[in-house]
């Protein structure tokens, strides 16, 4: 190279820009929510005034006043993601597979939904599956719906929206995973006297662990996290921890019981994505 | 199959037999089928409601029109809305894909010390939910006394899209064959040269992959900039606020038409990159 720079320095100026904008705009603002989420009001101030005083009963107050959207959101989180598994992998499967030269055609077929807004899809299927639509009231006409009982505003809602949103997240990764497979261990496989069930269990699905692993995270870490769906979709017996957030901050301008909620929730995250990462043994992920 | 042969001289098992090995084999095509019909009914019904002669609130079925499409910003703040989801999607996307190349080139490319904090540096905004990124930015901003509105959501994007853009031009280096660089320098090319006419080229598809991810990520979000914006009103922002009393059908519109222009700008690129490996 013309311009000298001793070789060892060049991936560290490469990283720098990168990482200082990181560090001012990401690591920075996490201490900050740390340090917001253990204030207390300022006694005689006025509303969103606060001061330093260490309160770390901020966190015990606020989870056990909101242990409830708490649960909901892992659990909520937890179906969407096994849902969005079980649509995403066949189909997945098939593209990689099956489709011979229309794969490309399909695989942008899979992302064109998610072209459209993510907010506009999610008011199409309220509309779809609401009251004036058409569905509820033929399904009613053909009692295989009570006349009093709604789709929309129930957690099945909910947790339907989230699968559904969050499907490109679980197919992309899945398929980057299983086209790679080598069809030659497939037929080695087939070869050696195993079944179709048997190549798949022992062959295709170990081998696409890794796209499995990048899927789930991809969609529950937004899932358990995500106030949109729960807003649009549920009523005020589905809020998550998401909604109670939003609302400390923008409603109630409670900022530390706010930081508190974000700062458990994020660790939260990030303890159980450690733990499956560790259990599903897969280091290559991003 | 030899042992088929012996089912094939009773018609009725072997027509059973056939019809199970005919679902066998099309399972995943009915399947296929189902699953794309799922992906696109809000997408066909948000096209559908976009010619309805609605009013005010987009909600029954009125009457087919082309007005909504002959005035797409009819309603009120849309396109001012619109205009500033573009700016914001265009400069996060800029910025994003600069640093986020960068941080690829040195992360898939070098071998050097503190590698693997780097690969977590990168992966921890990924893991860390929307909320709590949009939430932490926005209370640093209040510390810093700086207002939300256009530029803090433009960090906020920034900040979200570098990630996404690191992991896939990483991907596309990690899948070049080093063996051709080795050739361009056995060809007294320089590490320079190699890297304009090879590398560069070679990595570029991902790079422009990174830079669509980066905009359409930044153009859809609505968690993130509902926290860093204030009272600037994007896109998903308008959506959100007028659910609450019906969006307009100029809405599906400009929904629409971006589902149209996304996918005719993706089979573009597909039929310019098989031209090209031709």
């Amino acid at each position: 190279m013309s311009i000298t720079v001793p070789k060892v320095r060049v991936p560290y100026l490469l990283l720098f820009p990168g990482f200082a904008f990181l560090f001012t705009f990401f690591i920075l603002p996490i201490f900050n929510l740390a340090q917001t989420s253990t204030q207390s009001p300022i006694v005689g101030g006025d509303t969103a005034q606060y001061e330093q005083t260490f309160a770390f009963s901020n966190y015990i107050n606020a989870f056990v006043e909101n242990r409830e959207q708490f649960g909901r959101s892992f659990v909520y989180a937890t179906l969407a993601t096994i849902f969005a598994l079980a649509i995403s992998y066949p189909l997945a499967y098939a593209i990689a597979f099956k489709s011979g030269k229309f794969k490309n055609i399909l695989l942008v077929l899979v992302v064109a939904p998610f072209f459209t807004s993510f907010l506009l899809r999610t008011i199409a299927w309220k509309q779809i599956l609401g009251e004036e639509g058409f569905l509820v009231p033929t399904l009613r006409n053909l009692h295989l719906l009570g006349q009093q009982t709604t789709i929309t505003s129930t957690s099945v809602a909910v947790v339907a929206g989230m699968t559904y949103n969050f499907l490109p997240f679980m197919t992309l990764p899945l398929y980057a995973s299983l086209e790679r497979i080598d069809p030659r261990t497939i037929e080695a496989s087939g070869d050696l006297y195993a079944n179709a069930i048997t190549t798949f269990r022992r062959v295709t699905l170990p081998l696409s662990l890794p796209g499995v692993v990048a899927g789930t995270l991809l969609t529950f870490i937004p899932a358990a996290g995500d106030y949109v769906n729960a807003a649009i979709l549920g009523s005020p017996n589905t809020k998550m921890i998401g909604n109670v957030i939003e609302s400390r901050y923008f409603k109630i301008v409670d900022y530390p019981t706010a930081a508190a909620l974000s700062f458990t929730l994020m660790v939260a995250i990030l303890i159980l994505v450690t733990l499956y990462i560790r259990k599903a043994g897969t280091e290559e992920l991003v | 199959m030899n042992t088929k042969i012996k089912d094939a001289t009773i018609p009725t098992i072997a027509f059973q037999a056939r019809l199970s090995r005919w679902f066998g084999r099309n399972l995943l095509r009915i399947y296929m089928i189902f699953g794309f019909t799922y992906l696109f009914i809000p997408v066909a019904y948000t096209f559908a409601f976009s010619f309805n002669d609605s009013g005010k609130s987009n909600l029954i079925w009125k009457g087919f029109t082309l007005d909504n499409w002959q005035n797409p910003c009819g309603a009120p703040q849309i396109c001012d809305a619109l205009g500033n989801s573009i700016k914001i999607g265009a400069l996060a996307t800029i910025f994003s894909t600069i640093l986020g190349t960068l941080i690829a080139f040195a992360i898939g490319r070098y071998q050097f010390r503190g590698r693997s904090s780097s690969n977590l540096l990168i992966f921890l905004p990924m893991a860390t939910p929307e909320i709590v990124l949009g939430a932490s930015l926005l209370s640093l901003f209040l510390v810093f006394k700086i207002n939300p509105g256009f530029w803090p959501t433009v960090i906020a994007h920034v900040v979200f899209c570098i990630s996404f853009v690191v992991v896939t031009v990483k991907a596309r280096i990690a899948s070049l064959d080093p063996r051709l660089e080795q050739v361009a320098m056995d060809l007294y090319a320089n590490e320079l040269e190699t890297f304009r006419r090879v590398t560069l080229p070679l990595v570029a598809p991902g790079i422009v992959g990174a830079a669509l991810l980066a905009f359409s990520l930044s153009f859809d979000d609505f968690i993130i900039t509902n926290f860093n914006s204030g009272t600037l009103i994007t896109f998903p922002k308008f959506v959100y606020v007028a659910a609450a009393r019906g969006i307009p059908a100029q809405a599906n519109v400009i929904g629409s038409a971006m589902f149209f222009l996304a996918l005719a700008l993706v089979i573009a690129g597909q039929i310019v990159n098989r031209k090209k490996t031709r």
